[in-house]
C-alpha cells in the first residue's frame, strides 16, 4: 500500500485533439481492460454487497447488517480498530520524528537515502516473514525476552505482555507503519521551505511560534491523511495477524478468513455483511485520505 | 533559531534500534538450530526441503504470469487513455485504486462464490483454472503500481509524436504497440514487475483461500510446525524483498524517487 502515497490523482496534460488513428481501435484497445475489472474486481464485490442484502433465500433483509452487531462481531471490528488505530497513530508519530530527522535534521547526507532505500524494504516487508522475525524477537523463546531475563531479571511477559495480544499485534504492525509514514512524509517536509522559516525568524519567531503558525498548518492534511491510510493498511492485512497468532485473535480479518473456511457465522450472508463492513470502513478511510491528500498538495508544487 | 542535532540523532537511534533488533533476532535465532552451536543448518533443511521449492517456484511462476498478463492489459489501456480517449482516465485511475481500498480478503471471497464450481464459470473447478483465477488475482493487486508505474513511463515519452512516425512509416496497431510502446515502457515495466513479485512472492490470503501450492501457504505451514526454520525463512523473505527493491533502484528512476 506504501505505493498509493506515490501515485499522483492528477492526470497529466490531456492530449487535446487526436488526429492520429482512429477512437474505434482505441475503444477495442482498452476493452480487455475494462472487462478484467469488471469481471475480477467490480463483480465479485458487487456480489458480496449485493448478498450482504439479502436472506438465504434471496429475499432482501437488513439483519445482515443488522447481526454484525451481535457482541462476538462487534467485538472483532472493535479490535481491528483499536489495532489499527494504535498502530497507524504510533506508526504516524515515530514515522514523522523519523522523517524529520532524516529530511530536515542536518544530518550527514547519506543518512536520507539510506533511511529511504530501508524503508522502501521495510514497508514492503510485512506478512507472516513479519511475523516469524517477531516471534523469534520477542516471543516467549525470542531472543530479546531471554536476554532481558538473564541479564536484567526482567520478564516482559511477567508485566501483561503479550506478543499474541493488542499491544504485541500494534507493535510487530508499526514495523512496516512507519516506513510507510517516512516514504510519504518526506515530500511533504520537502515541500516546506526554507524562506518560510527564514522569514518567521526575521519575524522574531522562535521555534514554537514556527511550528504553531507555519510547519504544522501546512503539514496538518499529510500528517492526518497519511494516519488515516496508515490505519487503512492495517484494518486490511490478515497475513501478519495470522502468522503471529493463528486464528486466536479475535479480529475482523481472521473472522473473515474463518468464514470463508468453514462457514463459523452458520450464515453465508451474514460472511458478505462482514465483508461489505469491511469496505465501508477502508473505503470511507481511502476516500478522505484522498481528499486530504489534495488539500495537502496545494503546499507541494 | 538554532538547529540542534541531538533530537535528529535520537529519532534515528531509536528508529535504527526497532528496526534492526528484530532483524538481528531473526538472524541470531536462525542460526542456532544444532545445539551449543551456531549453523545455518536451518537453512539447509528449509532450501534442501522439496516443498520448499516447489511452492517458491510457483510464486515464481505466478509472479512471472502475473506482470506478463499485468503489463498485457496496462500498457495498451495506459496508451489508449493517453493518447485517444482522455475522457476515460478518470474512472481507469478509480478503477486501478480500487485494489488498496478493497482488502485483497474480500475480493478472493467473491470469487470463491461467484466462481465456484457450481457456477456459471466454474474457475475453481480444476487446477489449471485455479492457477488461472490466482493470477488474475495477483493482477489485480498488482494493478495499481503497474498502472502507475507504466503511466508514468508513458508521461515521459512522446506518444503521439512516436505513433504518428510509426503511421507515417505505414505501422499497424499492433506494430506500433510491441514494437514502439512496449520497448519504450520496458523500464517502466521492469520497475513494476519486481514490485509485482515482492507482492506476489509471500502473498498469503488469496494462494490460501485459493487452496494453491505458493510460497505464502508454505510459510504458514512451517511456521505452525517448526522452531528454527521460521526465522530462517524470514531471513530468506527480507533478502528476497531487499533484491527487489534495489534492482528497482537500479533500472529506475534516480535516488530522489527512492520512495519507488
Amino acid at each position: 500500500m506504501a505505493q498509493q502515497a506515490q501515485m499522483e490523482l492528477g492526470s497529466g496534460p490531456a492530449i487535446a485533439r487526436p488526429r492520429v488513428g482512429q477512437t474505434g481501435w482505441a475503444l477495442i484497445g482498452v476493452s480487455p481492460f475494462l472487462v478484467f475489472a469488471f469481471m475480477f474486481l467490480i463483480l465479485p464485490t458487487m456480489y458480496l454487497v449485493v448478498g450482504a442484502f439479502q436472506d438465504a433465500d434471496g429475499n432482501f433483509t437488513f439483519g445482515n447488517l443488522a447481526d454484525l452487531f451481535q457482541p462476538s462481531i462487534r467485538s472483532a471490528y472493535w479490535i481491528s480498530i483499536k489495532v489499527s488505530l494504535a498502530s497507524a497513530i504510533g506508526g504516524a508519530l515515530v514515522g514523522f520524528f523519523l522523517a524529520y530527522a532524516g529530511v530536515m535534521g542536518g544530518l550527514p547526507g547519506w543518512i536520507r537515502p539510506t533511511l529511504m532505500t530501508f524503508c522502501g524494504v521495510a514497508s514492503n516487508f510485512a506478512g507472516l516473514p513479519l511475523a516469524f522475525a517477531f516471534l523469534a524477537t520477542l516471543g516467549r523463546t525470542g531472543i530479546v525476552t531471554v536476554l532481558l531475563v538473564k541479564y536484567f531479571d526482567f520478564n516482559i511477559y511477567s508485566t501483561g505482555f503479550n506478543l499474541l495480544s493488542f499491544w504485541g499485534l500494534a507493535l510487530t504492525y508499526l514495523y512496516f507503519q512507519i516506513p510507510l509514514m517516512v516514504l510519504i512524509l518526506a515530500p511533504a517536509l520537502d515541500g516546506l521551505k526554507r524562506e518560510w522559516r527564514e522569514a518567521a525568524e526575521i519575524l522574531g519567531a522562535n521555534s514554537f511560534h514556527y511550528w504553531r503558525h507555519i510547519a504544522l498548518p501546512v503539514l496538518w492534511p499529510s500528517l492526518l491523511g497519511t494516519t488515516i491510510l496508515l490505519f487503512a493498511n492495517a484494518f486490511g492485512a490478515i497475513a501478519t495477524a495470522y502468522g503471529l497468532t493463528g486464528s486466536s485473535l479475535n479480529i475482523v480479518t481472521i473472522l473473515l478468513y474463518a468464514q470463508i473456511r468453514g462457514d463459523v457465522l452458520h450464515n453465508q450472508n451474514l460472511g458478505y455483511a462482514l465483508a461489505l463492513g469491511m469496505i465501508l470502513i477502508t473505503g470511507f478511510s481511502n476516500g478522505l485520505y484522498i481528499w486530504l491528500r489534495s488539500r495537502s498538495e496545494r503546499w507541494l508544487r | 533559531m538554532k538547529q540542534s542535532r541531538f533530537g535528529a540523532w535520537l529519532a534515528i537511534a531509536i528508529g535504527t534500534i526497532y528496526f534492526i533488533v528484530p532483524l538481528l533476532a531473526t538472524f541470531e535465532f536462525s542460526l542456532r538450530m544444532r545445539r551449543g552451536e551456531y549453523s545455518f543448518d536451518a537453512y539447509a533443511v528449509v532450501l534442501g526441503d522439496p516443498r520448499f521449492q516447489a511452492s517458491f517456484l510457483y510464486s515464481t511462476f505466478q509472479a512471472a504470469a502475473t506482470i506478463i498478463v499485468g503489463a498485457l492489459l496496462v500498457v495498451p489501456t495506459a496508451y489508449f487513455i493517453r493518447l485517444r480517449l482522455p475522457r476515460l482516465r478518470p474512472i481507469v485511475e478509480f478503477i486501478t485504486l480500487l485494489p488498496l481500498v478493497i482488502p485483497a480478503i474480500v475480493i478472493v471471497f467473491g470469487y470463491l462464490r461467484l466462481y465456484n464450481s457450481s457456477s456459471w464459470i466454474p474457475l475453481t473447478a480444476t487446477t489449471r483454472t485455479s492457477d488461472l483465477l490466482l493470477t488474475f488475482s495477483y493482477v489485480v493487486l498488482a494493478l495499481p503500481y503497474m498502472y502507475r508505474a507504466v503511466d508514468t513511463g508513458l508521461r515521459s515519452i512522446d506518444v503521439r509524436t512516436l505513433t504518428e512516425a510509426a503511421e507515417n512509416l505505414g505501422a499497424g496497431w499492433s506494430t506500433i504497440m510491441f514494437k514502439v510502446i512496449f520497448p519504450n515502457v520496458k523500464v517502466a515495466i521492469l520497475s513494476g514487475a519486481f514490485l509485482t513479485f515482492a507482492i506476489v512472492i509471500g502473498e498469503f490470503t488469496m494462494a490460501s483461500l485459493l487452496d494453491r501450492p505458493a510460497f505464502g501457504p508454505y510459510l504458514q505451514l512451517i511456521g505452525a510446525n517448526r522452531a528454527y526454520e521460521p526465522s530462517a525463512l524470514a531471513i530468506i523473505a527480507f533478502i528476497v524483498t531487499w533484491a527487489c527493491m534495489g534492482l528497482i533502484q537500479l533500472f529506475g528512476r534516480g535516488p530522489a524517487t527512492a520512495k519507488r
